[in-house]
């Protein structure tokens, strides 16, 4: 790949960024290309925002992704969606987003706005990108929402040389049993 | 399923996708390590995991869960006096609390040879500074090696062990967040385990364990004499080197991860400085540094946090009569944060204005509200916050301490208003109560931290009648770093032990007010806290309920398929919308949607019914159809 290839991953502590970004880089590893990443849990489980950086490429140094610079933002909420791709979504970008909503505080105590899709869709176009939505799936698990993005990525080809199989791969490397089969299932259905 | 702890285990040489963390485990396996101790502590818990990952059978070291770090530097200590290659890892902050043990190390000859593995964290990410622990360094006469990236905390590990073991003695490991949780590809080296010795082999004759008034001084000089011959050993050295071969004028001097950013930052530029990049950054390398100044005629030093570089540098130069530019901090911005690539750009380009031809692109100003961490649904410590914020008057003081109950001091609780560090409350407390009859005076402690520090200040406030409340807020783990067991759980990393209770460990240390109450009873928790509030003295309330996350993911677990999870929902015929739930009691499953009508999440709900209580309309119900 050359230029590299920078994704951004947001979503809410507890939505299971960090099995969807490690599916994302060794799905890219299995791809053949030089991968790197870094999780910024800070005070995650407390259902506060996480995030993860992945690099692709040779010339990617750090493991963090720059503002303004992701190919592809991912986000697993609205709110988070729209201060990811605000933040980091470079100019033509692309704006991944599952179309869920957990209320930050200030919004639920009536000080704040809740995010709207318009608000989503303005974060894409304010960087000449698109967004593409994601609609919550009702008879799947709310965590397990990761891998139907994941899914997503794959069959949409946001990530150069990314496909299904490579997916597949990643999955099975970091889950068994029931977990692992329902995930595949997941991932078939796309 | 891969499985890590056999992977880690491989005989061969082999790759993996590994973060930073989990590539030390694989160097201390090479390295012989035979003794781990720790403290949690972000960034550092993940090591432990990835231990953990190892079956204890054929784990070749042993490993604990020690109860401080102070402790743990010491027993990693002794079991190196024995000869047993040792490590103790912890995260920033910690090695405050191991320091009195810690600086003592370089006095000492340390036959196992002993790694410091410290956690640091620029940009305070999950910490409540962001020290620069090489001062530390300095301070202690201590070697230090800075890696950049997860195969560097691979390479250097081995670096710093081989070091510690062939001079007897401690080495430091500094990571930060950003190269403990990087992750990579990395390359590992053969495994091949050693037979292993356990004869304890301490010997206080072959050199002085007791450093004492004079006695000191033979020690202080082996320490200086020993750092000065590692700022030119071999070994040492090869974790330095030198980018781009003097075809520029100017150099930068970096290292750690901020030498990534550095990368980063030169794609974009213009022509490229020469780098050197340092891996053991204490002591300085002064023949390598001076070598380095005088090939160029400017050289910015690239340090991110404090300038522990710099001043040597710059007095190197002057000593050396060099006339070389050095270009080191510019303001108080370069002291603070971490280099990211966005900021070691905007660092060279104030140093050097015509490096970069284009702006840098940068965030759109943020629109959407913050995210703030917060109490888990079922959170015990919601409930008991909650409680006692209606037994106290606004005017009274509360302070906090560090775990997952520290959020109690953001909105809407307001509970525990000042902080200092692990197991500081109950002091600092006791000094808000000094010359203070009006304004009652109520400071918390999770059960972790009792154990780790809060004992001393207990000690203080019996001893010196102080007139205080301390809430214990009992989980039952050490919940914030990821659920470690701790004395009071029964339980060490090895398994089973003696269960110290935290009442027994109480009234042994002389506290006779004591009250225990399940922290989601919130009538009798509030009944508890005004009656112990207006008693002479110090007084202590249990306010116990497990930790909910964990106590969730066992149960779920242990059920499997089976898992039926449980839910309440908001009737909302009876629903007056007084916001209770989401304003006060403020958990976040509550949602306001249309004309302030609440829903309940389902996804984040766990069904603990604490909130069914707050309402005053009674209108939270058990959603019975709720089922996942
Ligand atoms: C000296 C020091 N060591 C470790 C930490 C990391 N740390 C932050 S919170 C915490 C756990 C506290 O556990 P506990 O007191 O039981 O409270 P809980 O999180 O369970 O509510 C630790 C170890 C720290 N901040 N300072």
């Amino acid at each position: 790949m050359s230029g590299g290839f920078d994704i951004y991953v947001a979503g809410v502590g507890g939505q299971g960024i960090g099995l969807l970004s490690e599916a994302l880089i060794r799905a890219v590893d299995y791809a053949g290309y030089v991968v790197k990443g870094c999780d910024t849990h800070g005070l995650a489980q407390r259902g506060g925002s996480v995030s993860s950086h992945i690099r692709i490429g040779a010339e990617a140094h750090s493991p963090l992704v720059s503002e303004g610079r992701a190919d592809l933002v991912v986000a697993l909420e609205r709110h988070e969606a729209v201060s990811a791709g605000r933040a980091y979504l470079r100019e033509g970008g692309t704006l991944l987003w599952l179309d869920s909503t957990w209320q930050p505080l200030a919004v639920r105590l009536g000080g704040a706005r809740s995010a709207e899709v318009a608000d989503v869709e303005e974060a894409a176009s304010l960087r000449g990108g698109r967004a593409a939505r994601v609609a919550p799936v009702a008879a799947v698990d709310p965590r397990s929402h990761n891998v139907v993005v994941l899914a997503e990525i794959c069959a949409l080809g946001l990530v150069p040389g990314l496909r299904l199989e490579h997916a597949r791969s990643a999955l099975a490397d970091l889950l068994g049993g029931a977990a692992l089969a329902s995930s595949l299932a997941l991932l078939a259905d796309r | 399923m891969k499985d890590l702890g056999a992977t880690l285990l491989g005989k061969e040489a082999f790759s993996e996708i590994v973060i930073g963390d989990t590539a030390v485990v694989r160097a201390m396996l090479e390295s012989g390590v035979r003794s781990v101790t720790s403290y949690p502590g972000s960034p550092t818990p993940e090591i432990a995991d990835a231990i953990r990952a190892i079956p204890a059978s054929s784990r070749p070291f042993r490993f604990e869960f020690s109860v401080n770090e102070k402790v743990a530097t010491e027993v990693a200590f002794g079991s190196a006096l024995n000869g047993h290659l040792s490590v103790v890892f912890f995260k920033s902050v910690g090695l405050n609390v191991a320091a009195d043990s810690f600086v003592q190390l370089p006095l000492m000859d340390i036959p196992g040879g002993m790694v410091v593995v410290l956690g640091d964290d620029p940009g305070a990410n999950s910490s409540q500074n962001e020290q620069d622990n090489r001062h530390y360094a300095r301070m202690s006469y201590m070697p230090l090696f800075e890696p950049a990236s997860a195969a560097e905390a691979y390479s250097m590990f081995k670096a710093a062990a081989g070091l510690a073991s062939r001079r007897r003695m401690a080495v430091i490991l500094r990571l930060t967040t950003h190269v403990c949780h990087a992750k990579e590809r990395v390359a590992f080296g053969p495994y091949a385990p050693a037979p292993f010795d356990p004869t304890p082999r301490f010997d206080p004759d072959s050199g002085n364990y007791v450093p004492l008034a004079s006695s000191v001084f033979p020690l202080k000089r082996r320490a200086l004499e020993r750092l000065a011959a590692i700022a030119s050993d071999p070994e040492a050295l090869a974790t330095n080197r030198l980018e781009g071969r003097g075809g520029s004028r100017r150099g930068v001097i970096v290292a750690g991860a901020a030498y990534l950013s550095l990368m980063d930052a030169l794609e974009d530029a213009g022509p490229r400085p020469d780098v050197l990049k340092l891996g053991m950054v204490h002591p300085l390398p002064a023949g390598q540094v001076l070598e380095f100044l005088a090939s160029h005629d400017e050289v910015k030093v690239l340090e991110e946090l404090d300038p522990v570089l710099e001043p040597d540098i710059k007095a190197l130069a002057y000593d050396a009569g060099l006339r070389t530019r050095i270009i080191g901090k510019r303001d108080i911005d370069e002291r603070m944060g971490e280099y990211v690539p966005s900021k070691v750009r905007d660092i060279l380009g104030s140093a050097w204005p015509d490096m970069f031809d284009s702006p840098r692109p940068s965030a759109l100003p943020a629109v959407a509200s913050p995210r703030p961490p917060q109490l888990c649904p079922g959170c015990g410590h919601r409930s008991a916050f909650y409680a006692i914020k209606k037994a106290l008057s606004g005017d009274d003081i509360t302070v906090a301490d560090i775990g997952c109950h520290t959020l109690g001091s953001f909105p809407p609780y307001g509970m525990g208003r000042v902080l200092l560090s692990m197991g500081h409350s109950t002091a600092t407390a006791s000094g808000l109560a000094l010359f203070n009859g009006s304004r009652k005076v109520v400071c918390f402690i999770g059960d972790s931290t009792l154990f780790h520090a809060g004992l001393p200040g207990i000690a203080n406030a019996v001893y010196n009648a102080h007139e205080l409340t301390l809430v214990v807020m009992e989980n039952g783990t050490t919940a914030m770093t990821g659920h470690q067991d701790h004395p009071g759980t029964g339980k060490s990393f090895n398994g089973d032990s003696p269960r110290l209770s935290v009442r027994a460990a109480l009234e042994g240390l002389g506290v006779a007010n004591i009250r225990e109450v399940d922290a989601y009873q919130q009538a009798k928790l509030i009944e508890a806290m005004r009656a112990a509030t207006s008693e002479p003295g110090f007084k202590v309330v249990i306010a116990r309920h497990p930790c909910m996350l964990k106590f969730t993911r066992e149960a779920r677990r242990r059920a499997g398929p089976a898992w039926r999870a449980k839910r309440v929902r908001v009737d909302q015929a009876s629903c007056t919308r007084n916001l209770e739930c989401v304003g006060r009691f403020g958990c976040p499953s509550f949602q306001v949607g249309e004309g302030g009508a609440i829903s309940v999440n389902a996804d984040l709900c766990i069904g603990d019914g604490s909130c069914r209580q707050t309402c005053p309309s009674g209108a939270i119900v058990e959603d019975l159809g709720g089922e996942r």
